[in-house]
């Protein structure tokens, strides 16, 4: 079944993983700038990244027919050095104009400090400037809920359209009033912590299948590029049908990304 | 919220999942005895003091489980706060009165 995952870090993975993916049915990646693991010790360290993304990474997904869309931002948790993470943010309308860029992210807020949240205000401002879509990354365990909402009301204060607005990693605590709010959600699926397979269905079940959307977030932590198609296994051997699968691994990222024209399947 | 019933019939539920969690029960209890067992650092860990307030929501015969424990492990202020210790998370509210 063919199928979009909407946030993955491909960077950090194999090209055997796109071969994979490409035999479980993944047609498109949108791929978010994200922390690496450690701190880039400048803000060339960024730049060079953002090259990779825009420039490396499509022409290793086409290799198997996937189309590599990506995200640009200073993630949350390179944004507690404000002058640091300005360096970076000059930079970024540049990358804007690349032809697979959709918009900013993932920003957001991993501790929920002053710093992050003034440079979370600063790459929506910049966002919202350009006529940009915004990928959300919520903070996690005990930080989520009120990460999730100091960024909503962030987003709301600047103006931002909701429908424009991805929030990713919800769970079943920030689910409801992301929707709630007129936001999309992204569920993100892992393996062992967070989030499981079964509990994403449980929550499409409970919120129904509007503005939601299920996605891998694999990177170089442990993860698994192929858990959305297991996804969809779990939501079949419950005996959802075949269309509801599409709709939320297909249909769903469609309709969201498609507000961004650089944003195409053909 | 919507509620679409689980289309699964109850037996099957059961049957599919049943054994998964009761593996999962018993992780929690083994590993609740090998802190007993261990020694050193604090005798009242937040995190583990967090569990055993989470673990009556189970049994207490209301729904929205998930909900309501992942809730009480969440920090439960609204402010943004000046600095934080370190980059990573507990997994429960470090000031929380468990
Ligand atoms: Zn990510």
């Amino acid at each position: 079944m063919k199928y979009i995952d909407p946030h993955i870090h491909m960077v950090s993975r194999t090209t055997d993983d796109y071969a994979r993916m490409a035999q479980a049915g993944c047609v498109a990646v949108t791929e978010p700038a994200f922390w690496a693991g450690f701190d880039r010790s400048s803000a060339q360290g960024f730049y060079d990244y953002f090259r990779q993304l825009t420039d490396y990474e499509p022409r290793r997904a086409a290799q198997f027919g996937i189309r590599h869309f990506c995200w640009i931002c200073i993630n949350p948790k390179e944004a507690e050095d404000p002058a640091f993470a300005r360096e970076v943010i000059k930079f970024i309308p540049e990358f804007l104009g690349k032809p697979n860029v959709l918009g900013v992210g993932e920003v957001g807020l991993n501790k929920n400090t002053r710093n992050e949240l003034a440079i979370l205000e600063e790459q929506i401002a910049l966002a919202v400037e350009h006529e940009q879509l915004i990928l959300v990354h919520t903070p996690h365990l005990e930080d989520k809920l009120k990460g999730t909402r100091l960024t909503m009301d962030a987003l709301e204060a600047a103006g931002a359209q909701p429908g424009r607005v991805l929030i990713d990693h919800v769970e079943e605590h920030t689910v409801g009033e992301v929707l709630g709010r007129g936001y999309w959600a992204g569920m993100t699926l892992y393996p062992d912590s967070k989030c499981t397979p079964q509990r994403a269905v449980d929550i499409i079940e409970q919120f129904g299948s509007e503005r939601l959307w299920i996605n891998s977030a694999g990177d170089w932590g442990v993860s698994d590029p192929l858990s959305v198609p297991k996804c969809h296994v779990e939501m079949l051997r419950r005996g959802h049908p075949r269309e509801l699968v599409e709709k939320i691994s297909y249909e769903n990222p469609r309709a969201f990304l498609s507000q961004s024209p650089k944003f195409s399947l053909d | 919220m919507n509620d679409t019933p689980c289309p699964m019939p109850r037996p099957d539920v059961i049957d599919t999942y049943f054994q998964e969690h009761r593996a999962k029960l018993i992780d929690i209890a083994a590993f609740l005895d090998r802190v007993d067992r261990s020694s050193g650092g604090v005798d009242d860990d937040v995190r583990v003091r967090a569990l055993h307030k989470a673990i009556p929501l189970l049994i207490d015969g209301r729904g929205d489980r998930a909900r309501r424990i992942l809730e009480l492990l969440s920090d439960p202020t609204t402010d943004p706060v000046d600095q934080a210790p370190a980059k990573g998370a507990i997994g429960v509210d470090p000031n929380g009165s468990y």
